[in-house]
């Protein structure tokens, strides 16, 4: 029988002939290699009217110390999907980075774009090899979100280690500081949000995160790092500008400021 | 047992190059040209899915007249080089003349080592900021590479269309052109339509935009048939 080609994947090539370039690696680490390597934390995403967002924080953490504070764990990964990343840092930007490559190498060699199903099918098996890592102490958690134009609405996808896939109504938060997330979304968020209410949601959840969860950090006035967010609608993901997060981070620390209270 | 008979390696290598060169006359042609716009590929393609021309990376872009099946293998295998070296090293490190020179050493080894050569003949164009620093290479079938300042005409009755291209262009300069200029200039040359929106359907265009309206990373645009048919209409 005739072999076809490696066909639309990029990853699928890379296994084929470059597997040296692949995330990850299948040595055998050490029982506390976990908490040597920097750990990202919290992102959210949440439904609003036209799209979706997702934000995250900017802190990522080696055990009780600080590893970065200026890190970036959310990533546009085509016109009308993003990525955001919990779990061991280097790993998780990596196989985000070669999720970018493979939707855009696809989308060249055949000339349309994958679906969003696809593109969240396609996360979920990369995920699922790397569960040897995982059960080592370097798990990735990604969230994954973007506007399906099929259904003209947004949608979000949570994962597993083992590869498992979810679709996430309304809103998501994966990484430690999310169980508070999750909370602070909870109340806040509410069906019909308009893009810039959705958005401060984001940072108010985030916030609260950073409040109870020591790796998760909050906004940083004193160097001026706020979290990175993403819309995607029916035009294309786009990112929300640092003076527009600067103020509304600001705006939240007066409310609380002035309220005095144990919020 | 037939006899094997002797055949000198110049008549050899001028059957093969004859072979290719009858393959590539009969199919249509495919113009590109370097503008202020940026590059404009236009092919007089009457399908709208089966492409002449394809984007290879952020600012390069592919075009080619020939056998489908021969460069399409050869583009796809394009896009693999430039994503691979693209994620192992740096979206900067991926250039047009290693592109090519990859290209031309594979046209090279089938034409001379395979049964028969590629049909084909491609244009590699990698954009510049401005149209002197745009660089158009052409390979021919056999491996031959060269760099063509301004334009590329391939395929179909290369000589006439050459001649007509020039002559429009005579009086004018190409690099100062808009886009829309360009794509008129192409449909008013190629033999198979008219300068006319009802012919838009006939060709296939896209650019390498010098400024892209999303921001994004990536230069290369298709231009979808109502839009060709608005520039042509508006030449009148």
């Amino acid at each position: 029988m005739t072999e076809l080609g490696p066909g639309p994947s990029f990853l699928e090539h890379l296994n084929r002939d470059r597997p040296d370039l692949l995330p990850g690696t299948r040595a055998v680490l050490p029982a506390d290699a976990g908490a040597q390597v920097p750990h990202g934390t919290t992102i959210v995403a949440l439904a609003y009217a036209d799209g979706i967002v997702m934000a995250g924080d900017r802190r990522a953490t080696m055990g009780n110390v600080i590893a970065s504070r200026r890190i970036e764990k959310v990533f546009e990964t085509d016109t009308y999907s993003v990525i955001g990343i919990a779990g061991a840092a280097g790993l998780a930007i990596d196989i985000a980075k070669l999720f970018t490559v493979e939707l855009e190498h696809y989308e060249k060699i055949e000339g349309t774009r994958l679906s969003l199903d696809g593109k969240a099918n396609r996360l979920a098996s990369m995920i699922r090899s790397n569960m040897p890592m995982a059960l080592q102490g370097m798990s990735v958690v990604p969230l994954f979100a973007g506007f399906d134009t099929f259904s003209g609405s947004g949608r979000i996808f949570s994962f597993d280690i083992t590869g498992g896939l979810y679709e996430e109504v309304e809103h998501h938060s994966v990484g430690s500081g999310s169980p508070y997330a999750r909370g602070a979304l909870k109340k806040l968020w509410q069906p019909g949000l308009g893009a810039t209410a959705a958005v401060k949601v984001a940072v108010e959840a985030l916030y609260d995160a950073a409040d109870d969860d020591s790796a998760t950090g909050g906004p940083d006035t004193v160097r001026g790092l706020w979290p990175v967010i993403y819309t995607v609608d029916s035009t294309g993901a786009h990112r929300v500008e640092d003076a527009i997060l600067a103020q509304m981070a600001r705006d939240i620390i007066d409310t609380r400021t002035a309220s005095g209270r144990e919020s | 047992m037939s006899a094997q008979y002797y055949v000198s390696p110049e008549q050899l290598m001028k059957d093969r190059a004859d072979f290719a060169r009858k393959g590539i006359a009969r199919g249509r042609a495919v113009i590109v040209a370097s503008c202020i716009d940026g590059i404009a590929l236009i092919a007089e393609n009457p399908s709208g899915s089966l492409h002449k021309i394809g984007e290879i990376y952020d600012r390069i872009a592919f075009a080619a007249v020939g056998k489908y099946n021969e460069f399409e293998s050869l583009r796809q295998a394009g896009v693999r080089y430039a994503d691979t070296r693209g994620y192992s090293y740096s979206r900067h490190d991926v250039t047009g003349r290693g592109l090519a020179s990859v290209y031309a050493q594979s046209l090279g080894a089938v034409f001379t080592a395979e049964a028969k050569p590629f049909e084909v003949e491609l244009a590699v164009l990698e954009l510049g900021a401005t149209p002197p620093e745009d660089t158009l290479f052409s390979l021919n079938f056999d491996g031959s590479i060269a760099e063509q300042p301004g334009h590329i005409i391939m395929g179909g009755d290369t000589p006439a269309l050459r001649e007509a291209w020039n002559a429009y262009w005579s009086g004018k300069e190409l690099a100062a052109a808009g886009i829309d200029e360009v794509i008129r200039a192409a449909a008013l040359v190629l033999p198979g339509l008219r300068e006319s929106p009802g012919d838009a359907h006939l060709l296939e265009v896209a650019m390498l935009e010098r400024t892209t309206t999303s921001g994004s990373h990536r230069h290369f645009r298709r231009l979808d048939t109502p839009t060709i048919a608005r520039i042509l209409g508006a030449g009148k």
